[in-house]
């Protein structure tokens, strides 16, 4: 009754395969795009920004990326922090100027990128190293997968750590954003405006949502799926297992890349490697992707936001309103989120998502039962 | 015996092509067990082509000699007229050939709809880039595609189901789906692995009838497995019967049916 779609009737297959079929649907989208885009921007403050919207907007970039890989191919992986320095370091090289060296010698110097190119640069970058962590996938499966990506993720900080190139020879060993602006409003650096960072998080968390739902809706998204549910059955119907599995890396990498780079250029300004990319960011994101729903768009939003919103929530109710001391409230966190998690996983294994689709059911038919 | 390359016209009428497809000699062998043994046999363009046999007689490893899974020790699968070079399952679906399997072999996580789509992979060749917009041709190629795999939802009558996700069907519909899906492929050769295994007489006639009706409708050749022999009898223009690996018979149901060797294989020997 709330939920209805009685009367909405399509008629071309084209209006059947459209993102949102339903027209209450489509409209609820619309208007959460209008909101976010035309009313937030001038009403968020620099608390707002900081500790919600640009974790939640990038994280759900992350969490997009990996959920392509782990809930639409199936291949588990736990090199998201890896990757996503990559997307760190390779936007911050070329914000900089990527300079090549050969025998001691500064072979040639690139010009700055613009600081939207940088991100894209970081996102490029990352694809690339993803399909060369995602070359193993042809062979091992599940577990034994994972490990490998692990293995990833520890290699690819240890580089970042132990090679200066990558840090600009800097002597804290961290690398910081120079101010970079676009159309001169400053995106990067320590004076930025609020609104500034969130719309330049919110423009590419809409055109990554975008594109994932537009690749998963088709071809690759069926032959992905496909390597998912029944790699055998996938090959017998002319899936190429190798380019299935290696564009899911590429694609997944791609994403994954763009939200490390927006972390460090747009959101934290200086990031040492080893903290902010470890491997409980990898866990994080992985379990945004649990919580959300695996293969779903809206689960990985849902995700990102349960995982960013729930800590603050904590922290209002226990510290603002209860009156505890703030360590106690920290620890109850990370208890009571891994609480959720696990309660998640048993109750709920398809996450978020699957609520939300079964709410909708119900939703359609009530008050009555069927 | 008829000549390869020329269509005879059967007894009741059916014109059958000459030979798309030729087993020679093959050999295929696990470590030391030889799962077929030095068999040759051939499908004609057009007809319906039974493999029959008793349990572990090597009919399924001979499907899968066909598509691809297991690379045959010895002998050549002919294909089209020349010799077919080793290759992978995907590159042999590529060729035109598509198969059911014996234990369904479904993607449970996707709608009936998409995975019928996925029968139409082999002819969606839109690159990434314009699939990641939706734009122009990608969107072009889905919906003609998708015009085609409805043709093939109509045809085996599952409509109703098409956005239901597989997990939730019942076995005889999801059967009837994996039909659907390797169909919707447009195969010149389909092989079917006990497409009637564990249905009821009514499920087993509505699958006869679409099989016949796809034999007719399309001129798909089909090669099938199958347990039931009332249901081979009626259905095949021509039967191969194997048993431990061997061929004991090859030709009409009605030779087949009076044959010796495949009476005693299934009745069994009186040994004196």
């Amino acid at each position: 009754m709330f939920y209805r779609e009685a009367g909405d009737f399509r008629t071309t297959y084209k209006e059947d395969q459209q993102t949102f079929p339903i027209k209450f649907d489509r409209y609820r989208y619309y208007l959460v795009l209008f909101l976010a885009i035309f009313v937030v921007p001038f009403i968020v403050n620099d608390y707002w920004v900081n500790s919600l919207l640009l974790p939640f907007l990038i994280y759900a970039i992350a969490a997009l990326g990996l959920n392509i890989l782990v809930g639409y191919c199936g291949q588990v992986s736990l090199g998201t922090g890896g990757f996503m320095a990559v997307g760190a370091y390779s936007c911050y090289k070329f914000m900089t100027g990527v300079d090549i060296w050969w025998g001691g010698e500064l072979l040639f110097r690139l010009p700055e990128f613009n600081i939207f190119f940088s991100v894209i640069m970081g996102g490029i970058m990352t694809a690339l190293v993803g399909v060369l962590f995602g070359l193993p996938s042809l062979r091992i499966k599940g577990f034994y997968l994972a490990v490998a990506t692990l293995a990833a993720q520890f290699f690819l900080v240890w580089l970042f750590n132990r090679v200066a190139w990558f840090y600009n020879y800097s002597a804290s060993g961290q690398i910081s954003a120079p101010e970079r602006d676009l159309f001169g409003v400053l995106i990067t650096g320590p004076s930025t405006t609020p609104w500034a960072a969130y719309m330049f998080c919110l423009f590419f968390t809409i055109v990554s949502a975008y594109i994932a739902r537009n690749l998963t809706r088709g071809a690759a998204g069926r032959k992905w799926m496909a390597i998912r549910d029944m790699d055998i059955a996938a090959e017998i119907i002319g899936v190429n297992p190798l380019r299935a599995k290696l564009t899911a890396f590429m694609v997944s990498s791609f994403f994954i890349g763009i939200s490390g780079a927006l972390f460090f250029a747009v959101y934290l300004g200086a990031v040492e490697v080893g903290e902010a990319f470890g491997i409980q960011k990898s866990f994080l994101v992985l379990f945004m992707v649990i919580i959300g729903g695996l293969g779903s768009i809206f689960g990985s939003f849902a995700g990102a936001a349960f995982l960013v919103l729930l800590p603050v929530v904590l922290k209002v109710v226990g510290v603002d309103l209860l009156g505890w001391p703030t360590d106690i409230v920290a620890h109850l966190q990370l208890v009571i989120v891994g609480a959720l998690i696990i309660i998640f996983l048993i109750a709920e294994p398809h996450g978020i998502a699957q609520l939300w689709r079964v709410a909708k059911e119900k939703l359609r038919l009530w008050p009555f039962p069927h | 015996m008829k000549d390869n390359a020329e269509s005879y016209v059967t007894e009741d009428g059916r014109t059958i092509g000459p030979v798309v497809m030729e087993m020679k000699n093959i050999t295929l062998r696990f470590g030391g067990v030889e799962a077929i043994k030095d068999i040759s046999f051939d499908i004609r363009e057009g007809e319906i082509r039974a493999i029959i046999g008793p349990n572990g007689a090597g009919k399924s490893s001979m499907l899968n000699v066909i598509s691809g899974f297991y690379v045959p020790q010895e002998g050549e699968v002919w294909y089209r007229g020349a010799p077919r070079p080793a290759m992978k399952p995907f590159q042999v679906a590529q060729q035109g050939i598509a198969r059911t399997f014996q234990n369904i072999a479904l993607f449970e996580g996707m709608s009936v709809l998409d995975n019928v789509m996925t029968g139409r992979l082999t002819h969606m060749k839109t690159g990434m880039m314009a699939q990641t917009f939706w734009y122009g041709s990608a969107e072009r190629e889905e919906i003609a595609n998708r015009e085609v795999a409805e043709k093939i939802i109509d045809f085996l009558e599952i409509q109703a189901i098409r956005k239901t996700p597989v997990s939730r069907l019942p076995y005889g519909l999801k059967k009837r789906v994996e039909l659907a899906r390797a169909l919707a492929a447009e195969p010149s050769l389909l092989l079917l692995d006990e497409p009637m295994a564990g249905m009821n007489v009514e499920e087993k006639e509505d699958m006869s009838r679409f099989i016949l009706s796809v034999n007719d409708e399309f001129g798909t050749t089909i090669a099938l497995i199958e347990h039931d022999m009332g249901v081979v009898m009626d259905l095949s223009d021509r039967v191969v019967v194997m048993d431990y690996g061997k061929k004991i018979g090859d030709g009409t149901p009605h030779e087949v049916r009076n044959n010796q060797e495949v009476i005693d294989a299934y009745l069994g020997v009186a040994h004196d």
